[in-house]
């Protein structure tokens, strides 16, 4: 009996102020879900998600709160410290313009708001756990957290009625499958170095590896090599990058954009904890081999991403090419790679965001879904989507005068220094081939005539071939509100399909104006072009946590 | 005199409130026309010219003229005594990286940044002289284009060179495929985007290697002042790759014959207004980087390929002067004269020497004044000829039209570079410096100057004389063309009677710029020329 006593009081001491934004947003997404069940059309489809814009904000406020605090949490499983907090920062931008991208989307409708948006938080807080994780197992955890949600997010589908459901549901069931692989063997990974090094925390398998000639190990190098492949699967890097394309295009596009960019942050800031703090020690080892992998991915996203004519096939194999440069600050290991990575990060989130804010509101707008004929003469009537989309684009491709240019500057920067001076220049070859899928896009955006079967912005006249006039009439009313869209929903959407016109496979969801998808697409792209002209900001606040990880150079 | 920033910023504020500002006053009756081709050949009919004053075009002119006039200030107010920067503004951009927001005026770049603001004032008031599909987005384009190639003569940082120097491409590309000629505008615009961004890349990642390095060896903070750097040398193995990547984007830029391949369908497509300044500075911000940037930083390695470079540059004086003489195409004609041109800048930088780098100064300058002017004269030609660029078309219209027959004589005459015009001592200070260096080369060179006299008058004779074209409506030039070709002329005559006003202000600075790779050459003048073959 006291022995039991003794040993339910021998629990850490929790502080609680350090895991507080990790609680902020699980237990908001907790009421968010209970929020979703409220029978109010109102409450379920606006209260929801300024519900979690909130929670967000308050996990932002706990974020910049606990700043500077450098201290290990949960008997040392977490580390709260500058890298954590900016990566939170990050996933909070990300996750906020997801939130705004997905206020209209179907997607959320058709899985009811709550469970959508409470599952965006639950990914979230996964990705929390992993930008701080201590400790093999958490690692794991966190891992998980983010995936299991996400496998539900990518199938949940955009029409009840077009083939999209369809294709959404092999997206989903794509991640899922792949995605346990992935886990899995990153668990094998963590299994066989707890085995070589009888640890989970990493300072503990940092200090085994420095010992002996354990880093050598045959042991120990089969488990780093499984850890690599498995983030590889999450960040999606060649060659295990190959679901990347057909979960990407067939996920809701607020889903992809979160996909692509959060999932990025939370897998590289994963890496950036586990090789350049646990394996520090064996970096002479992997080093070599993520290179390499890095050299790969960049060839192999940049080449497969020419001649797409989906946006999101493109976007995907550009992230899968754009994970191939952040990489390279990973490799290095050095306090100037872990803050180049962290930088590009922060761009990459501001570039992708703005590129797919305006794929979600031509989706909306044209019956052309994500194909580039859907931006193609926005140049013209469109300044406020062709100018973010034109400028995240050229960002992407490193370009001066955007953030791009500068993150790339530093990703090269810190390859040389680092002794890769070939992977600084795989970085540019990869930009030269990446000029031949950006530039037409934006040749498209600015130099072409929209096509024909594009709708216009403000009546439906992609499907004026059938009488429509419920959804004609309606935007000039209620301004594209979610009541329209559910009332249109029986009645007013698709009338071409009863008609008997060819189904259309991309119907516009909306018609209406979307103001918050464009604050995201302009705040996104004036992001990547401040931070391109005046970077010093995020260069003081990456430098800080280039500073946490206190076994680099 | 203000500081440079006000220069390089300029024109582009000039443009984005262009862009802003709701076009209020329309000067211009017509603008019936919506598209540009249908603006064009409108252009054709002299009564049915719609100039449509556009209040951004006004505002992209004044831009540039006050830019012109800043210009001309900085060249009054030159000091030709050393080589030392002056009008320096140095603010740190990114300390974490070590790059300054450097700007100066040196003997190199004073010139040129007087031609560009030259050329671009006079390549808007020719935009301005017909109307343009959405006239805001073109003139912003423009004026972003100037000031991009300003920042570049101007930096004075490595980082803020190449910034600049890929910053420029980006407009460019834009006005390419918004404004071009069909049928290929899009596919050209991208062609000649990426191949001259694949060189730009490539330098970026020798510019940051070259900053790590140099930072390396002097063991302090990284830096990419190019004061700094030049007191930083780096190995000859460094030096070497490194200048491979700067010689790739440079050859591309300016361009040199392996190198070429954007030209004949990028000249094609272009606007003649854009090809202007396009022709005319773009293609120096490369031999300019040679001088300025490359020999300087690689001295070492500028002697080791000194015979590669020059093969280079002599193959495209033959290659650019034979296409010039067998193109019809007048535009095409004017572009390849200009790879040959840029064969003899090249040559006479990579002469090592003095002279040979003074000749290549000089002759940038002449072959910005001279070529922008041609394609003007192209443009004017052409709608005397019922919109044809093709030689074949043209012709007969000296007769009718004696002051553009002149102007055009003299612009050809300088082109061919006749002794008395100032092209005529650029390149006999080139030939000069490459004779002190390579013999061989040199007399090879000799007959670039004959091959240029051929095509030059060709397309004079071709255009101005023979049997009157089928579609040809002989009349003279307008006074309101004529305000953009009289001054450029007027420059040209300038600079043929006193070549010495720019070659006395920028001697000492390119003095100072061959000065290391001269040395370089001297002892290893034997075994330079052997370890060439790979």
């Amino acid at each position: 009996m006291t022995l039991l006593a003794t040993a339910t009081l021998k629990g850490p001491h929790v502080d609680f102020a350090g895991l507080s934004p990790l609680i902020a947003l699980l237990g908001g997404a907790a009421i968010v879900l209970l929020v979703g069940l409220l029978s109010s059309k109102w409450a379920r489809a606006q209260l929801v998600p300024a519900l979690s814009l909130a929670v967000l904000a308050a996990a932002l406020g706990l974020t910049i709160w606990q700043w500077g605090e450098e201290k290990s949490i949960l008997a040392g499983a977490l580390r709260i410290d500058d890298l954590a907090l900016v990566l939170n920062m990050i996933l909070i931008a990300g996750g906020a313009a997801t939130v705004l991208l997905a206020w209209r989307s179907r997607a959320a409708e058709s899985t009811a708001h709550g469970e959508w948006h409470a599952l965006l938080l639950t990914s979230i807080g996964g990705m929390f756990l992993l930008a701080s994780a201590q400790n093999t197992v958490l690692v794991f955890l966190g891992l998980e957290l983010l995936s299991i949600p996400l496998y539900v997010l990518c199938a949940t589908g955009y029409s009840k009625r077009g083939q999209h459901q369809e294709r959404s549901l092999e997206s989903g069931l794509k991640y899922l499958i792949i995605g346990s692989v992935g886990s899995a063997t990153l668990l094998y990974g963590l299994a066989l170095i707890y085995g070589a090094t009888g640890a989970t925390d990493f300072s503990a398998i940092d200090s085994a590896l420095s010992t002996g000639n354990l880093a050598t190990d045959p042991l120990t190098l089969t488990g780093i090599a499984l850890c690599v492949a498995g983030l590889c699967f999450k960040a999606s890097v060649a060659p295990f990058h190959q679901w990347t394309p057909d979960v990407y295009e067939g996920a809701p596009t607020p889903v992809t954009a979160f996909m692509a960019v959060a999932t990025k942050v939370a897998a590289l800031g994963v890496f950036l904890r586990l090789f350049d703090v646990a394996f520090i020690n064996a970096q002479t080892s992997w080093a070599p081999a993520v290179a390499v992998l890095a050299t790969i991915t960049i060839l192999v996203g940049n080449v497969g991403a020419l001649g797409q004519s989906s946006l999101k096939r493109m976007l995907a194999y550009s992230s899968v090419a754009q994970a191939g440069y952040m990489l390279a600050g990973v490799v290095v290991a050095t306090k100037l790679g872990v803050q180049a990575t962290v930088f590009y990060l922060a761009v990459y989130v501001a570039m992708n965001m703005a590129s797919f804010a305006v794929i979600v509101a031509r989706e909306r707008e044209t019956t052309l879904g994500d194909s580039v004929d859907a931006v193609a003469g926005i140049g013209r009537d469109r300044p406020w989507l062709a100018w973010p989309m034109t400028i995240s684009l050229l960002g992407l491709a490193g370009i001066p005068a955007t953030a791009g240019f500068i993150g790339k500057f530093y990703l090269i920067d810190a390859a040389v220094s680092g002794g890769y001076t070939w992977l600084g220049v795989a970085i540019v070859v990869g930009s030269m081939i990446s000029l031949g899928y950006y530039l037409p896009v934006i040749a498209a955006i600015w130099m072409r005539e929209a096509p024909a079967g594009a709708g216009q912005p403000s009546s439906s006249s992609s499907t004026a071939s059938a009488p429509t006039p419920k959804a004609g009439a309606l935007p000039a009313l209620a301004g594209g509100s979610p009541e329209l869209d559910s009332d249109a929903g029986p009645l007013g959407v698709d009338p071409s399909v009863t008609v008997g016109a060819p189904v259309q496979p991309h119907a516009p969801e909306t018609t209406g104006p979307q103001p918050e998808v464009l604050f995201v697409a302009v705040l996104a792209g004036a992001a990547t072009l401040f931070f391109g002209i005046i970077p010093q900001p995020l260069f003081n606040l990456v430098t800080h946590a280039g500073g946490a990880l206190s076994g680099l150079f | 005199m203000p500081p440079l920033s006000i220069l390089i910023w300029l024109p582009a504020l000039c443009g984005v409130v262009g862009a802003i500002i709701p076009s209020l006053l329309k000067v211009g009756a017509r603008t019936t026309e919506t598209s540009a081709e249908t603006g064009a050949a409108s252009a054709d009919e002299p009564g049915a010219s719609g100039s449509a004053w556009s209040t951004s075009g006004i505002l992209a002119l004044i831009g540039s003229v006050v830019a012109l006039g800043l210009s001309i200030g900085y060249i009054a107010d030159f000091h030709s005594g050393g080589p030392a920067l002056q009008h320096v503004t140095d603010i740190v951009w990114i300390s974490t990286l070590g790059i300054h927001y450097k700007l100066g005026v040196s003997g190199l770049n004073v010139f040129l940044v007087g031609l560009t603001t030259l050329l671009f004032a006079a390549a808007v008031l020719a935009s301005n002289l017909r109307s343009w599909e959405r006239p805001k987005l073109f003139y912003f384009h423009f004026m972003l284009a100037e000031s991009a190639v300003l920042g570049a003569f101007l930096a004075q940082d490595l980082a803020l060179f190449v910034a600049f120097f890929d910053l420029m491409l980006i407009p460019f590309y834009f006005l390419i495929g918004g404004w071009g000629r069909e049928p290929d505008r899009v596919k050209a615009t991208i062609k000649l985007v990426i191949y001259t961004l694949v060189g730009s890349l490539l330098m970026l990642a020798a510019a940051i290697a070259t900053g790590v390095l140099a930072s390396e060896q002097g063991g302090g903070h990284i830096t990419f002042v190019l004061t700094s750097l030049q007191a930083l040398p780096l190995s000859k193995g460094s030096q070497e790759w490194i200048f491979l990547f700067f010689a790739a984007a440079f050859l591309v830029k300016m361009p040199a014959f392996p190198l070429h391949g954007w030209m004949p369908d990028g000249y094609r497509a272009m606007p003649i207004e854009v090809l202007m300044v396009f022709s005319g500075v773009l293609s120096k911000v490369g031999a300019y980087g040679f001088l300025a940037i490359v020999l300087p930083l690689f001295p070492q390695a500028a002697a080791h390929f000194q015979v590669l470079m020059l093969l280079i540059a002599l193959a495209s004086i033959i290659y650019g002067s034979a296409l010039a003489f067998t193109q019809t195409d007048a535009r095409l004609v004017a572009g390849y004269s200009s790879v040959a041109q840029l064969g003899f800048i090249t040559l006479g930088i990579f002469a090592l020497n003095p002279q040979g780098a003074q000749g290549a100064l000089l002759q940038m300058v002449n072959h910005g004044l001279v070529v922008a002017p041609l394609f003007f004269i192209i443009l004017l030609l052409s709608r005397r000829a019922g919109g044809s660029e093709d030689i074949r078309e043209m012709g007969g219209i000296a007769f009718r039209a004696p002051v553009l027959a002149s102007l055009f004589l003299i612009v050809a005459l300088a082109t061919l570079a006749m002794p008395g015009s100032s092209n005529f001592v650029g390149e006999f200070l080139i030939l000069l410096g490459v004779f002190k260096a390579k013999l061989a080369i040199a007399v090879i060179a000799f007959s670039g100057v004959v091959m240029a006299s051929v095509y030059a008058l060709r397309l004079f004779i071709g255009a101005m004389h023979n049997r009157v074209g089928p579609k040809v409506k002989s009349r003279d030039i307008t006074v309101r063309d004529g305000l953009v070709l009289v001054p450029l002329v007027a420059v040209i005559l300038f600079l043929a009677l006193y070549p010495q006003f720019a070659l006395h202000r920028s001697e000492s600075s390119v003095k100072t710029a061959v000065a290391s790779a001269h040395l370089a050459l001297t002892p290893l003048s034997p075994q330079s020329t052997a370890s060439i073959t790979p």
